[in-house]
């Protein structure tokens, strides 16, 4: 496939692993932010070829992952009641809350749809003009532009039975609350290339600066990621701590400015809950006061839920790089991807879902896991 | 954390779920929720020796010789999809669940729950494009039944099909039969099937219009016969959960291990770029024209040949090879030279967010 197949070429990929062996004089350690890096890294088994030359942390980059057990809550109160059509993205479906899932409320005649993008649910929405429409609008700065769109679009048509349920994160302070953290033990960042591609790194510059920390924009093909290892690697090396840009076929450094602007003129700051981290100040995106029209936790009275999550899952140290998937005690026994305890071993892209579904197998090629 | 009072009980996610007491869509997607179905609660009550081996068809005793038997119902939404209807579809993939056990097909069954409100077209269209199947691979439907429900309560009509084949004592594949050295053979491109019918339900439109896989493989299954008789020893189409599920069942029950290399898995360009797209793994998408076979590494020239000599065959290549080491566990090789375990999934794909 054109644009695909080039990125995941044995021999340059190989080349790039020999590279970092020969120049990492120490098993620096890097965070991928993003899950869908992750998933690259544990599905191509690249963990097993570097061979420890350098220690990955896998970040909290996994949208599902992240949102918190109330908004999964108010989601599944939504899906649950019979005038609402409630449309997710695919993944959110089987994410637990403090009962039950989305695919069990919708075993329960509960109407629950997956749509591909918001504005395909703003499509259902003027196709049953008697029923309330509702659009789990969750994931980073890569959905917010499609989902901004549909609300705007809701608003300019007038669709009145349209609304969205925003549980949307902000990568940046998620980076700077685990800088900030004593027990940190991150040296670089392979900051997420769709995020950056439609916000620029231009805010990442700061945190580069004030932690003195690399940080290369990275792609999710594994060249690209191993072409990001190294850049970080001759960074740490060399002993700077710049912004660099790997994933330069899609990310500029002011970012997609249209996007940009229609992101701002729909949302703005909040602080947010990310799911097994806690409050992080200014780390969310919230509909802005002219939209408060479109807020389903607004239009159905949800605002005020809130739910404590129980301790049971160390998800909070898998997501912050404290823990391996695989080294918490409940991973594999008390909690696979058929009975998850917590989210990351739910979606695809979760750090525990990658190690439990592709990196059990342990050979004496030492295979991660 | 800065800023932040959290706690540590915090930290933390919910409890686990207990099981759930109603059926969810996810028990029929054909991985392990499938899997815990039938175990929990169907073979509590249904056991016996021959539903017991779970093959694709039970093997039966009848008179001197043996019989294989096998029933599917068919409850595909749309109707129809590019390549093929409902129709073709419940007479290929009982055809191919009964020759999978290394029977020829000689009768079929078919039984159809009608909604009121199907127009005459489309059931039309769907009960010629059965007959035309069926007609094509020389079995008749012997018997059949038809049933009417209102409006709401089936999704335009679901099908349901029996086969009964004939067994011969020299030409035995099970699953249970996989062994270190065989070599494991693909008759074709992979995921055609559920990528067609994904496509027309989501109303998915890509640059190419994926057509469905759906075809009787019993002529495939006759060259394989003819070509290396007794030394197959497994057969098995990889129809729900794809090629992933259907080794792992293997892995299983013959308890061995698999190692396939994920540059030999023959996936079509249009198939792997509607995947990428959506988030899924090929490797988990349906086909329903396509076998697997092991075989013993020094037969797996004759096994090929005896496949690409076939239409329907010529793209078969070897994907892997079964291993002593790791029972039950089936392992890719990465393009790039990793390895990782290819599992079951516990229940249907979920397309990705970003």
């Amino acid at each position: 496939m054109k644009y695909l197949s080039e990125y995941r070429d044995p021999s340059v990929a190989r080349g790039l692993i020999a590279r970092i062996r020969r120049e990492a004089t120490r098993p620096w350690v890097m965070m991928e932010v993003c899950g869908g890096q992750t998933h690259t890294i544990v599905k191509q088994g690249l963990l097993e070829l570097l061979d420890g030359a350098v220690e990955m942390i896998h970040g909290p980059g996994c949208p599902v992952c992240v949102t918190p057990l109330e908004q999964i809550d108010k989601a599944l109160r939504l899906a649950a009641d019979p005038r609402v059509i409630f449309t997710s993205f695919g993944d959110m479906l089987r994410v637990p809350g403090s009962e039950c899932d989305l695919l069990q409320i919708r075993a329960r005649g509960g109407e629950v749809r997956v749509v591909y993008s918001p504005l395909d649910a703003l499509q259902i929405a003027r196709r049953h003009p008697d029923r309330q429409v509702v659009f789990f609008a969750v994931g980073f700065e890569t959905t917010a532009p499609a989902n901004a769109m549909a609300v705007w679009r809701a608003r300019e048509l007038g669709i009145g039975n349209f609304s969205v349920l925003v549980s949307h994160v902000t990568v940046p302070p998620a980076m700077t609350a685990i800088l900030e953290s004593p027990d940190n033990r991150v040296q670089a960042f392979l900051a997420a290339g769709h995020v950056c591609t439609v916000m620029g790194w231009t805010e990442y510059e700061p945190i580069a600066e004030r932690y003195r920390v690399p940080i290369v924009v990275t792609g999710f093909e594994p060249v690209d990621i191993l072409e990001g290892m190294l850049m970080a690697v001759r960074q740490l090396e060399g002993g700077r701590h710049a912004v660099e840009n790997q994933y330069a076929r899609s990310v500029r450094r002011e970012g997609t400015v249209p996007a940009r602007d229609l992101v701002a003129r729909v949302f703005r700051l909040v602080d947010r809950k990310w799911r097994g981290i806690g409050e992080i100040p200014l780390s969310g995106l919230g509909l802005r006061e002219e939209f408060a029209d479109f807020d389903a936790e607004y239009r159905f009275g949800l605002a005020a839920l809130e739910v404590e999550e129980p301790a049971e899952c160390r998800a909070g140290d898998v997501l912050r790089g404290r823990l391996k998937p695989h080294e918490c005690p409940a991973f594999g026994l008390r909690c696979t991807p058929e009975r998850p305890l917590g989210a990351p071993m739910v979606s695809s892209e979760g750090a525990c879902a990658a190690y439990y579904t592709c990196g059990r197998f342990r050979h004496p090629a030492g295979v991660e896991g | 954390m800065t800023g932040t009072a959290v706690g540590i009980g915090a930290l933390a996610c919910p409890a686990p779920l207990t099981p759930a007491g109603w059926v969810q869509l996810g028990h029929g997607s054909g991985g392990k929720m499938s899997a815990a179905l039938l175990a929990e609660h169907f073979l509590p009550y249904l056991a016996n020796p021959a539903l017991l081996a779970l093959g694709d068809a039970a093997v039966v005793p009848a008179g001197a010789t043996e019989l294989a038997i096998s029933t599917d119902t068919f409850v595909v939404s749309p109707l129809e999809f590019p390549g093929g209807n409902i129709g073709s579809l419940a007479v290929h993939g009982t055809l191919n669940d009964v020759a999978m056990m290394g029977a020829r097909p000689r009768y079929l069954s078919a039984g159809f729950v009608l909604e009121e409100g199907l127009p005459f077209d489309v059931l039309d269209r769907v009960v010629g494009a059965l007959a035309a199947s069926a007609r094509a691979a020389g079995v008749p439907v012997v018997t059949g039944d038809t049933k009417v429900v209102e409006r709401g309560k089936a999704d335009g009509m679901f099908i349901n099909t029996t086969g009964i084949g004939a067994l011969d004592f020299d030409f035995r594949p099970a699953p249970t039969r996989a062994a270190p050295g065989d070599a494991i053979i693909v008759s074709g491109p992979l995921g055609r099937h559920g990528m067609a019918i994904m496509a027309a339900r989501e109303g998915l439109e890509f640059e190419s219009r994926i057509e469905s896989d759906s075809a009787a493989l019993v002529s495939l299954v006759e060259g394989l016969r003819a070509g290396v008789g007794l030394e197959v020893h497994v057969l098995r189409d990889p129809t729900r959960g794809g090629l992933a599920s259907t080794l792992n069942e293997i892995a299983a029950a013959s308890r061995v291990g698999m190692e396939i290399e994920a540059a030999a898995v023959p996936v079509p360009g249009d198939v792997a770029a509607a995947c990428e797209m959506l988030g899924l793994d090929p490797l988990y998408v349906a086909s329903e024209g396509v076998l697997v076979a092991m075989v013993p590494q020094p037969w797996a020239a004759a096994a090929l040949a005896a496949l690409r000599a076939d239409p329907l065959g010529r793209a078969a290549t070897c994907v892997g090879r079964v291993v002593a080491a790791h029972p039950g566990l089936v392992v890719l090789r990465t393009e790039i030279g990793g390895t990782r375990i290819v599992d079951m999934l516990p229940g249907d794909q979920l397309p990705r967010i970003c």
